[in-house]
């Protein structure tokens, strides 16, 4: 058995509210909290990109328990950020932590679940022996186009955990994935914004895929929701994860600690992974918890997951917790949002 | 190229904080030095490699208003002279704050953030700058 030995997040520290997006679009605020339930996002500082928030992240997972970062043996970093179009920002985490040379390393791309992906991949490693540890990180920096729905949602933010077999604060009981080809969402090569099928980003794309591989984890695991103590979804919105629980039997004290989207936005490949690290800000040793990711494109990620009793012996608040992470904020306007996200475009010499 | 290449060398050491200590007189130095400049021979063999912890405290600054082009989004910004615990001296932006935050004697921890990139189609260059505690 392996599970998650340390985890650590990162939310940069600049916020805008929707009631400002809407301000300068012309759009009913009330309308748009109502209808998303996002009553705030997180937005990168100019100098921050997924690499940054990436290493952060795996920095303050490596200050919760303090493991050799040469006994690392693969990094995986999911994104559709990623800073570079070509040339991985697992090697630049991987310099930045201090690895040793010889390392499985690379950049992963599934629209939200990429970073779900790299934790099967390398929990796969550890139980085949191929590494003692392998860090897993989802991150984003997502972009919406200006005056898009997607603008008041997309944001910024990451986690990552180590996954390993010695002294795991978590056991991944089972996981398992689905995946169908669905036109929900895309960007082209070259476009900075993405593109949405608006009416398959409901039904088609996250229910079915969410909804099914919550179920198929459940029959595996002969559980049924009063079982769990936690349960976590991919967060697109504050309105999306709520009605996934919902529809699957949840209760709200079950899903209220994982649903972070409402005061940060969709950090995309961050989002159920952060949600999970905020469960394990809080959770206590015998916790049963459901995980379930989602990629546009389509596919989930399911995660059943048993808190062992070696998260008492660990000092969570070593690194910042997400707690912190939602009280420690700086407020910016739609100007100095669109100056830090460089939707305002400066000529040459300027910049 | 030659700018490449040495951005590339001292990628560790900007990357991790990662200086040299003296086992002779047990000073540390950032950023690394071959010789221990006050044991000088003395320290030949004796430099071992230190990964700072990142936390210091604020020993002076300066507010740049008229900076270069690639802090135009982030100007007025704060460099300052940080003490680190382990003894050097850092000169860093400190970011994610007001100006009128930052006051001498106050604590820093170092954060990974983009010190600049060589325009649109060169690399990205990654290092320490501080945030406020
Ligand atoms: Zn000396």
């Amino acid at each position: 058995m392996s599970g998650i030995v340390t985890y650590g997040s990162y939310i940069p520290r600049y916020r805008i509210k929707p009631d400002e997006i809407a301000r300068v679009w012309g759009e009913n605020p009330e309308h748009i909290k109502n209808g998303i339930y996002i009553l705030s996002k997180s937005v990168p500082a100019p100098d921050e990109d997924v690499a940054t928030i990436s290493v952060e992240a795996a920095r303050n997972a490596l200050k919760r328990k303090k493991i050799d970062p040469k006994e690392i043996g693969a990094i995986y970093v999911g994104s559709e950020s990623h800073p570079y179009a070509v040339k991985p920002t697992a090697t630049i985490v991987g310099s930045a932590i201090g690895v040793d040379f010889s390392l499985f390393a690379a950049d992963y791309e599934f629209a939200c679940k990429a970073g779900t992906a790299g934790m099967q991949n390398v929990k796969a490693m550890v139980d085949a022996g191929m590494i003692k540890y392998g860090l897993a990180i989802g991150a984003d920096t997502s972009q919406g186009a200006p005056g898009d729905a997607l603008e008041y949602s997309a944001s910024a933010g990451g986690t990552a955990f180590v996954i390993g077999k010695d002294d795991t604060i978590a056991e991944i009981n089972s996981t398992l994935s689905v995946a169908s080809d669905t036109p929900d969402f895309w960007r082209r090569e070259g476009q900075p914004y993405p593109s949405h099928g608006e009416r398959f980003t409901g039904e088609p794309a996250y229910f079915r895929h969410v909804v099914t591989a919550a179920k198929m984890m459940m029959e595996r695991m002969e559980t049924q929701p009063k079982d769990y103590d936690y349960v976590v979804f991919h967060q697109p919105n504050g309105k999306f994860p709520t009605r996934a629980a919902k529809m699957l039997g949840f209760e709200e004290k079950q899903y209220k600690d994982g649903l972070l989207t409402p005061y940060i936005g969709n950090t995309y490949s961050g989002s159920m992974m952060t949600g999970l690290s905020s469960i394990l800000d809080v959770s206590k040793p015998g916790d049963h918890i459901l995980a379930v990711s989602f990629g546009s494109g389509a596919g989930s990620d399911a995660f059943d997951i048993t808190v062992t009793d070696r998260i008492e012996e660990m000092d969570r608040n070593r690194a910042p917790t997400i707690k912190k992470m939602l009280e420690n904020v700086r407020w910016v306007d739609y100007a100095i949002y669109a100056k830090y996200k460089k939707k305002i475009i400066v000529g040459d010499g300027i910049e | 190229m030659g700018q490449l290449s040495r951005f590339w060398r001292e990628s560790e050491h900007r990357y991790r904080l990662l200086g040299t200590r003296c086992e002779n007189c047990g000073r540390v130095y950032f950023p690394p030095r071959e010789v221990c400049p006050t044991c000088h021979r003395e320290s030949i063999g004796k430099m071992k490699d230190l990964e700072l912890s990142g936390e210091g405290v604020i020993e002076s600054f300066t507010v740049v208003h008229e900076a270069p082009p690639r802090f135009s989004r982030q100007k007025p910004y704060v460099l300052a002279l940080i003490k680190m615990e382990e003894g050097p001296m850092i000169t860093g932006q400190i970011v994610d704050c007001d100006p009128s935050e930052v006051e001498i004697g106050k604590h820093v921890h170092a954060v990974f953030r983009r010190m600049g990139e060589d325009g649109d189609t060169g690399v990205i260059v990654y290092g320490y700058k501080f945030a406020l505690d």
